[in-house]
């Protein structure tokens, strides 16, 4: 056997040229194909984490008629009490925190630019809100008392050129459904990574939301995150309350799942093409040795050799270029989602809705995507290298012995 | 006592609907210890008759009996196993697997046969020694001449100490010298060792070498020198 892999290896050393491009074929492919896997998973990875830490939470309680899509503050929609709410639902074990968040719709304007945006009152002082107060790109998180400064996302402030201490008119829809309107000044201006969600939102403190927009002590939902959110179905069960209904983030983030599971699919189908072409160009090239190597075999076959050992030299050669084309592109391709996952892809503005698209993507690889598609590389090419093999296998010694060297 | 025997063999290729007589009925005994020449015109039939006994390839008609086995009955693997072990070929063109040294090539016949790596090197080095090459133990065919080619390929055949040796126009790719040294190689192992010695030619020069001449012409032996045992 070892002796078979020695003659498979300067076998393949006659036409180095040759062997080292299917090498690199395999490689490149490899390579990319490790890349795609990272892209793709580093892609879902930060919009799911982004959705849940911005938009959704882990679970959400809400009243039975809130519509998240409306964004009304009639108080038949709120939840009265939110903090006794949250507080309640905090007292959960598996709990990380709850706050409650009031959602209303306004339209910012400065001189005569204005934006539809939707208006977040939050807690200043919970937790929920590190996104945005690690995300300050300039200024300061605005505080609970402050009856008149606001938050608000980079690309707005870019687009209404907006800075620290300058004022906006905010208008809002009422929970009687008028319009009221108020100016603020921007004390703080925050990006957090994607550009869509930040250019519609700006945050109030929870007591000014519910002032300006005349909810009351009500608010929209309690925005609850776990320790683990595998355990979103069991906290939500043991949250009870016939007014209130609770999603998981699972039920909240269905279109992002429904993508998620797309995008395995679509990586698969993409998998299976690349590989394909790769392996057609190594079948070619071992396809290429056996017709050149007719004579060989014959010889080969004369001295003794039997079919299978024909095979397993011919497997030998085709291993030995998997190998190779194997390692160099898992190290091609370690290498490109480590550079990229370190400095991110810039893909701008990205917006789709319901999910949250960051503005970079960061390539993740998991070393489960590396060992199935390494595997499945090396493998398949073997495989397919057994048509080749067997054909030389299968021919008659006098015949291969006929050929011309 | 006979190494090969074939009887009544006939082989026909069939191109089309056209049907070529390379053998017809023909009869031989080639028996231990002989250095037995096949002559005849080009066409004859004699690379066809040592394909036959060396189990390279299978008569239409008529059976072949090497070392007591009739090798028309046998299947694929067993025909390897009978060539492996028993007979040993030289070639016109030398043979040599290119990518090899001269002492893999000696090598690989005991390799498929599964000798150990003392036993192969004692056999190879003794082997290069008998055909006076050591000093290309470690050279590619490529970096050998045609002659030192011819003498790996006759150590390699010697290697596996087969009962027969087919050697099929064994000096046609080489000029006088070179033809004459393996001729002298092939004779002196024939002595020295007794094994037999089956080759096809046409080379008067060559035949003058041979202990028993069988001539054929047109696909039959048309003079069948007696064999000589040893």
């Amino acid at each position: 056997m070892l002796n078979l892999i020695k003659m498979a290896f300067r076998n393949l050393g006659r036409h180095r040229r040759r062997s080292a491009l299917s090498a690199l074929a395999l490689a490149v492919a490899l390579s990319l194909l490790l890349f795609m896997a990272a892209f793709f998973k580093g892609e879902m990875r930060s919009s799911m984490e982004d959705t849940l830490r911005l938009s959704s939470g882990h679970l959400q309680v809400r009243d039975v008629d809130y519509d998240p899509d409306k964004s009304s503050v009639a108080w038949q929609y709120l939840i009265e009490n939110p903090s006794q709410v949250a507080g309640q639902v905090a007292a959960l074990g598996p709990v990380k925190f709850a706050t409650p968040r009031l959602f209303a719709s306004g339209i910012v304007s400065v001189s005569n630019d204005s934006a539809g945006v939707q208006i977040m009152g939050v807690d200043p002082a919970s937790e929920a809100n590190a996104s945005y107060r690690d995300g300050l790109v300039s200024g300061e998180f605005i505080s609970a008392d402050d009856r008149n400064g606001i938050l608000i996302g980079y690309p707005l402030a870019e687009s209404l050129q907006l800075g620290i201490g300058s004022q906006l008119n905010l208008l809002v829809n009422t929970s009687e459904g008028q319009v009221d309107e108020q100016n603020f000044i921007v004390r703080g201006i925050f990006s957090t990574g994607s550009s869509t969600y930040d250019k519609g939102l700006v945050l109030l403190p929870l007591a000014k939301a519910q002032a300006f927009s005349g909810a009351g002590n009500r608010a929209s939902i309690i925005f609850v995150m776990l320790h683990d959110r595998e355990q979103a179905d069991s906290v939500a069960t043991a949250i009870t309350g016939a007014d209130y209904k609770v999603e998981t983030w699972l039920e909240m983030n269905e279109l992002l799942v429904l993508v998620n599971d797309f995008s395995n699919a679509y990586i698969m189908i993409l998998n299976l093409i690349i590989l394909g072409v790769t392996v057609t160009v190594i079948v070619n090239t071992m396809l290429m040795a056996v017709f050149e190597r007719t004579r060989e075999i014959g010889i080969l076959s004369a001295l003794g050799m039997k079919g299978r050992q024909i095979i397993t030299l011919f497997l030998s050669e085709a291993a030995l270029l998997a190998l190779g084309g194997v390692v160099v592109g898992l190290l091609a391709g370690w290498a490109l989602s480590a550079y990229f996952g370190s400095v991110g892809i810039y893909f701008g503005d990205m917006g789709i809705s319901g999910m949250i698209i960051a503005d970079r993507v960061y390539p993740y690889l998991m070393l489960e995507d590396v060992i199935n598609l390494t595997v499945t590389a090396f493998i398949v090419t073997i495989i397919a290298s057994y048509y080749p093999a067997r054909l030389a296998s299968r021919m008659e010694p006098v015949e291969a012995l006929r050929a011309e060297k | 006592m006979e190494v090969a025997k074939v009887e009544n063999v006939s082989r026909v290729y069939k191109i089309g609907e056209v049907e070529t007589y390379a053998l017809r009925g023909v009869n031989l005994t080639i028996l231990d210890g002989e250095f037995t020449a096949l002559v005849g015109p080009s066409g004859s039939g004699k690379t066809t008759l040592l394909q036959l006994i060396g189990c390279l390839d299978q008569p239409t008609g008529g059976s072949v009996w090497v070392n007591g086995n009739d090798v028309t009955r046998l299947n694929r693997n067993q025909r390897a196993d009978i060539r492996k072990g028993h007979i040993g070929f030289i070639f016109q063109f030398f043979a040599l697997i290119p990518t090899l040294t001269a002492y893999e090539n000696v090598e690989m016949p005991l390799l498929l046969n599964g000798h150990s790596a003392k036993d192969r090197h004692e056999r190879v080095m003794e082997l290069l020694e008998a055909v006076d090459l050591l000093d290309r133990a470690k050279n590619r065919p490529d970096q050998m001449s045609g002659g030192q080619q011819q003498r790996v390929a006759i150590a390699r055949a010697l290697a596996p100490k087969p009962a027969l040796i087919l050697a099929d126009e064994p000096t046609a790719n080489l000029d006088s010298a070179n033809g004459e040294q393996v001729m002298e190689i092939m004779t002196r192992i024939n002595k020295e060792t007794g094994v037999t010695f089956v080759f096809a030619t046409h080379d008067p020069r060559v035949i003058k070498y041979a202990r028993r001449v069988v001539t054929l012409r047109d696909g039959g032996i048309v003079e069948n020198g007696a064999g000589q045992a040893k």
